[in-house]
Parts: structure tokens; C-alpha cells; sequence
């Protein structure tokens, strides 16, 4: 009873603190634990974001980066706040468990390559030929295929060893959902977080795929954009939609974003592959948020839109930082306006984004 | 109770009283033993009941088939266990092949041979290897020991093939170093310890004047320790031995990181495999709910029918043994 009585105050006075620092406004969620679980792709972005938020406001954040598939399960079954996905959930199955969603930051992936004495950028690569190498049918780097697209680089001998991640993962869903929709050849594969490969090996995690095509001359695989870019790993450039080759990198990532028509996606159910924009990489894919409409608690509810407000307006350095690409500016204003579906025991929204 | 019983009526009352209370502990303490060792079976019964409800779906699904083919297809919803099944007693038993002779030589050295200076500092680092966490082994596995073993064993290997030739196809692979091959290496070096100390504490329980009077014939070591020392420790070292593949048939890390992931049949000796531990922790924090779920679990039953069976077999060699 008597620690009750002084948690209590410990709060009040806390709660009192906060109240002073900052403005009068919208209730701030101070002291407000959150627990989170799910992609562990945007995992050290949530965290860098959850260790600045918690200093500014108080928020504390519990992030278990357990896998996409895992985060689903667990907002699901509400034992999390918030659940994160690589892989968007179709609106029926929103609507099925009563879910929001909303994209959180973008990402994309790159092929990575290991070739003696080609540099960065040089290797070019189209969807078909990727699907080609993928399948098994290209073998060689010299094969003329490959030599065809890439004019002026001189491409050696070597057999070409194809790795692929062993885990199911949103890097491999994003990876084969491009291989679907430009090349009809891998139809018979499909798309998902683990198909069955027809060639290669496969690694466990960005680290044990970079680990395999650091070691094997001839090697190519595909990594998340950051990882790539964050271990300085050789990248190919594709072919997009608009038939222009582009690099992997934050402006060809922000292109395919802004391409992309997210007004006439319900539940910003949208996979940016192969987007029309002359300038977009064609891999790319925006990591999402799912929590439940009707939150028990409006407090949490608050705390989880409040944490990604934030992270809205003050996390694009950090994301820049960490080699992700912060969403468009009109696309977060959408998902802002979309909150407004989140609501508490009363019936009322439970946060209200401020004017900006 | 039977000691209360048992009390002639003369004595007085309160030695009775005393002996009464003793025994009623003696039934609770009873009562706790029994139910701690059937907790035990109980959570074994459980998890053994939770695998089956949760693997039913995938036996419905395929039936028998579900043993014998090795398609793992998560887009079509197609599973076979065989070529995880194959990967787990493929590497578990070369494993168990390359340890076996070095433990027993590292056993058999330090208690029969070593230096006692020596003795001391060889058995601690024997020990020290068991407390390598597993994922150690496996990072050293993949960023330091394939990449060596495929520079200096598979590439001379594998380039010393005659195209065309059936030793081209036997010695077929990535040249990386990773793969079956290379994942029971790394196995054998986690298991070594586990046999080999087990092993010298089996040899040192050996009386001495068992060996000395062996020496006082006439032997020579190498007699002793193959006519005397392994004789007498036989029915032990079978279960040291049978410790060692139980610990890798589950092996989960290390191997992941290693083997390569390729599901379906090894066709060489340097092949991609996986393991059914592999392939679980590959696949389950992504899977979703329904067959593909349904089909991990069912080959987590697996696992657990092939270690429990290897566990009977060693029961019942023991017992044979015993019985000599």
C-alpha cells in the first residue's frame, strides 16, 4: 500500500515536472513505457529515434526486434503496443483484426556483387538478367547476356555463385516481389519472405550474406540499402521502369517514394517496386507501423502515434544518419490525417497531430 | 507410520508424539520427490503433445510423404523433411567421426601420458572449449575457418578435377567453404570437449592396481590402455559418445551460420544442406500461421523422435554391455 501511495506521487511529481518544461498543449505522453516488436530491419533507426525522443519527451521505448512475421503475431494477439512490418498487410486483413498501418521510413534493397576489378555502380543489371542469374540459367559472368547490357566493362570468367538469405525475411519479400512483377520467368518461384531458391546458397541475416559474397569471388546476393551502404559493399545499378539504369542510393530512394500514388492506397498498402519515376530504384519498400483502431488505453494509443509524430518531424537527420530515407513530406501528412481512425474507449481520436 | 505402529504401548507419550510428526514430514518430503520427478515427465509429455497438435496439420497435409521428399517450397505451401532430416544425421555422424579419435587420443594422453606440468593446463583448455558460446563457433566458422578451408582444401580439391569426371561431380560446390562438410568440422570441434572430458573422468576412475598389474605382466601402454583401460570403461564411454551427437543433432547456431541453407538432398561433398535446427531458426520468426508453421513444428517432432531414439539406442547398448 505504502509503495503505492509513493509510486503514486513519484508519478504525480513526475508527471507535474513535465507539465512545467514544456508548453501547454496536447498532453504529452511523459513517463509512458511503450513496447514495440517486429522488423528488425529499422531497428537501430527505432532505437537511435526512441533514445533522442526519450530525452526530449520523456517516452520511454521498448523495441524487440523479433522479425516481421513475429511483430504480426504479437500486435495480433495485443501483447505489444505497436508491431512492425517489412511487408504491409493487404486492408482485408487490417479490417479482419481491426489494424491501422502506416509507413514508417523507407529502405530498399541493392544487389551486391563480388568482382575482381569492377567498382561500384559499373556492373549494370536488368530485372530479367537479375531473374536470369536467380534461376540458375546465367552461369558465368562472361555470359553474353550480361556482357550485352554491359558495354565497356570488362566482365571475367568466373562462375557466378548466387546467395540468397536462409531466414525468412521483408529484404528477401521485397527482393522477389521485384523479380515477380519484371520478369515472368519467376513466376514459378514467387514472391515471399522464403521461397524456395532455385540456385545458391543462403546466408542467415544481411551479415551472413555479405559474409558469403565478401568471401566468394563471383558472388552476387542482395542486402538491405543501409547495410550496403554502411559497409561500403559494391553495389550493381538497375534498370527501372522508366528504362534508365540508377545507383543505389538516398536521392533514387526518395524518387521511388515520390512516385508513388499512395492516395489511392487504403492502408498505405503499397510496395514500391518498380515505380514509374525516371529517377527510382526499383527495389524499394517503406517499412510499416500496424497498431489496433480501438485502443483500451488512449494514453498508449497517444504515445505510440506521438513517438512516430516525432519521429516525423525531428528523425529525418537521424535517418540520414543510419542510411535510411525519410518519408516525403506530402506522404506524411497523409499518414497524419490517418490517425485520426485510431481511437480510444471514448470514441474520440486519441492524438491529434499539432498544425504545421 | 509403520514405525508409530510398531511402538510398544508402554513408552511414554512423548517420544510417540515426536515420531508421529517425523513421519508425517517423511510422507510430505515423499509427496515432494514424487511430484518433482513428475513434473518432470510432465513437461516432457506436454512438449511432446504440443508438438503433435501443432505439427498435425503438415502429417495431414502430406503424410508419409512429408519424410520422404526433400521439396520445401513456403510460396506453394509444399514441405519434405528429407533433406533436413538427411543434413542432420549427415553432419551429426561425420561429426561424431572426426571427434571420436581425437577426444580419445586427448583423454588417453592426459591421463596415461601427459607430463603432470602439462596435465593441468591441456585439461582446462579441453574444458574451455565446452563454455564456447555457440554463435562464437559460428562466426569464427563462417569469417575465419571457411574461408581458409576453401582456400587451402576445396579449391585445390575441386580444381584438381578432371571436367567431366565423376570426381568433379562428387567434388561439386561454392568455393566459400561453406556447406555440410564444413558444418561438421565445426560440430566435431564443439563436441570434442564434451567427449573428451567425460572420457578422462572415466579413465581416472580406473583403479590403479587394475593398470598396475597389467604393467607387472608385461604390457606395454598401448596394451594396457586397448586390453585394460577402454575395456573397463566401455559402457561409460558409449554414453560420453552418445552425449556428444545429442548435443549435435540439435546444434542450431553454429551450423546455420555455416551449412549453407540450401534445402533438398546434399549431391556432394563440399554441397549446401540445412539441418531441421537450421531450418527452424531460419524460418520460424517469419513464418506465418498455417502450414508453413505447422510444417517447422512438425519438424521440431523430428528432431525430438531422432534424439530420443539415439537416447534409446545408447540405453539399450548400455544395458547390453552391463549385462557381459
Amino acid at each position: 500500500m505504502l509503495r503505492r501511495i509513493v509510486t503514486g506521487l513519484a508519478a504525480c511529481l513526475a508527471l507535474s515536472a513535465c507539465g512545467q518544461s514544456e508548453k501547454a498543449g496536447d498532453a504529452k505522453p511523459s513517463g509512458v513505457q511503450l513496447t514495440g516488436a517486429g522488423a528488425t530491419f529499422p531497428a537501430p533507426l527505432y532505437a537511435k529515434w526512441a533514445e533522442a525522443q526519450k530525452a526530449d519527451t520523456g517516452l520511454t521505448l521498448n523495441y524487440q526486434a523479433i522479425g516481421s512475421g513475429g511483430g504480426i503475431k504479437q500486435i495480433k494477439a495485443r501483447t505489444v503496443d505497436f508491431g512492425a512490418s517489412d511487408k504491409p498487410l493487404k486492408p482485408e486483413e487490417l479490417d479482419a483484426d481491426g489494424l491501422a498501418q502506416f509507413p514508417a521510413v523507407i529502405g530498399g534493397v541493392v544487389p551486391v556483387v563480388n568482382l575482381p576489378g569492377v567498382q561500384a555502380g559499373q556492373l549494370k543489371l536488368t530485372g530479367p538478367l537479375l531473374a536470369d542469374i536467380y534461376l540458375g540459367k546465367v552461369r558465368k559472368w562472361n555470359d553474353p547476356a550480361l556482357a550485352a547490357a554491359n558495354a565497356g566493362v570488362t566482365l571475367p570468367n568466373l562462375p557466378i555463385t548466387v546467395v540468397h538469405r536462409s531466414d525468412g525475411s521483408g529484404t528477401s519479400f521485397l527482393f522477389t516481389s521485384y523479380l515477380t512483377a519484371v520478369a515472368p520467368q519467376w513466376a514459378k518461384v514467387g514472391a515471399s519472405d522464403a521461397v524456395a531458391w532455385p540456385a545458391g546458397q543462403g546466408g542467415k541475416g544481411n551479415d551472413g550474406v555479405a559474409g558469403y559474397v565478401k568471401q566468394t569471388p563471383g558472388a552476387i546476393g542482395y542486402v538491405e540499402y543501409a547495410f550496403a551502404h554502411v559497409n561500403g559493399m559494391t553495389t550493381a545499378s538497375l534498370r527501372n521502369a522508366a528504362g534508365t539504369f540508377v545507383a543505389p542510393n538516398a536521392e533514387t530512394f526518395a524518387a521511388a517514394a515520390a512516385s508513388a500514388d499512395w492516395t489511392k492506397a487504403p492502408g498505405f498498402y503499397l510496395v514500391l517496386i518498380d515505380q514509374p519515376g525516371a529517377n527510382a530504384w526499383p527495389i524499394t519498400g517503406a517499412t510499416f507501423i500496424l497498431l489496433h483502431k480501438s485502443q483500451a488505453d488512449a494514453a498508449k494509443g497517444r504515445a505510440v502515434l506521438s513517438f512516430y509524430d516525432w519521429a516525423y518531424a525531428k528523425g529525418d537527420a537521424a535517418a540520414d544518419e543510419l542510411a535510411y530515407v525519410p518519408l516525403p513530406a506530402a506522404l506524411k501528412a497523409q499518414v497524419r490525417a490517418s490517425w485520426s481512425a485510431v481511437v480510444g474507449p471514448d470514441g474520440k481520436p486519441v492524438f491529434t497531430p499539432a498544425a504545421r | 507410520m509403520t514405525a508409530a505402529a510398531d511402538t510398544p504401548p508402554a513408552v511414554p507419550a512423548a517420544p510417540r508424539a515426536r515420531s508421529a510428526e517425523g513421519a508425517g514430514f517423511d510422507r510430505v518430503f515423499e509427496v515432494l520427490c514424487f511430484g518433482a520427478a513428475t513434473f518432470l515427465l510432465l513437461a516432457l509429455g506436454g512438449i511432446v503433445v504440443s508438438l503433435v497438435i501443432g505439427g498435425w496439420p503438415a502429417f495431414a497435409r502430406f503424410g508419409p510423404g512429408f519424410f520422404t521428399s526433400a521439396e520445401w517450397d513456403p510460396v506453394q505451401e509444399i514441405f519434405g523433411a528429407s533433406g533436413a532430416i538427411a543434413g542432420t544425421l549427415i553432419s551429426s555422424a561425420l561429426a561424431l567421426l572426426f571427434a571420436l579419435p581425437l577426444s580419445f587420443g586427448i583423454a588417453i594422453f592426459l591421463v596415461e601420458l601427459c607430463p603432470p606440468v602439462l596435465r593441468r593446463p591441456i585439461g582446462t583448455a579441453v574444458e574451455l572449449l565446452a563454455g564456447i558460446p555457440s554463435i562464437v563457433y559460428g562466426m569464427w566458422g563462417l569469417f575465419v575457418f571457411a574461408p581458409w578451408f576453401a582456400r587451402r582444401v576445396q579449391m585445390p580439391i575441386m580444381m584438381s578435377a578432371e571436367p567431366g569426371s565423376l570426381w568433379e561431380t562428387i567434388t561439386a560446390g561454392v568455393p566459400n567453404g561453406a556447406g555440410i562438410l564444413t558444418a561438421s568440422i565445426i560440430l566435431a570441434i564443439m563436441i570434442l570437449p564434451f567427449i573428451a572430458a567425460t572420457m578422462r573422468e572415466l579413465l581416472l576412475t580406473i583403479p590403479p592396481q587394475v593398470r598396475e598389474s597389467a604393467y607387472g605382466l608385461g604390457s606395454t601402454t598401448f596394451e594396457v590402455i586397448r586390453k585394460v583401460s577402454l575395456p573397463y570403461i566401455r559402457t561409460g564411454a558409449i554414453g560420453a559418445v552418445m552425449l556428444g551427437l545429442g548435443r549435435a543433432l540439435g546444434e542450431t547456431m553454429a551450423v546455420t551460420f555455416i551449412i549453407g541453407n540450401a534445402h533438398g538432398f546434399p549431391t556432394s561433398i563440399f554441397a549446401s544442406g540445412s539441418t531441421i535446427a537450421s531450418t527452424i531458426a531460419n524460418e520460424f520468426a517469419e513464418a506465418p500461421p498455417g502450414l508453413h508453421s505447422a510444417s517447422l513444428i512438425a519438424l521440431g517432432l523430428v528432431l525430438f523422435i531422432i534424439t530420443f531414439t539415439v537416447l534409446a539406442l545408447a540405453r539399450l547398448l548400455i544395458g547390453r554391455q552391463a549385462n557381459l
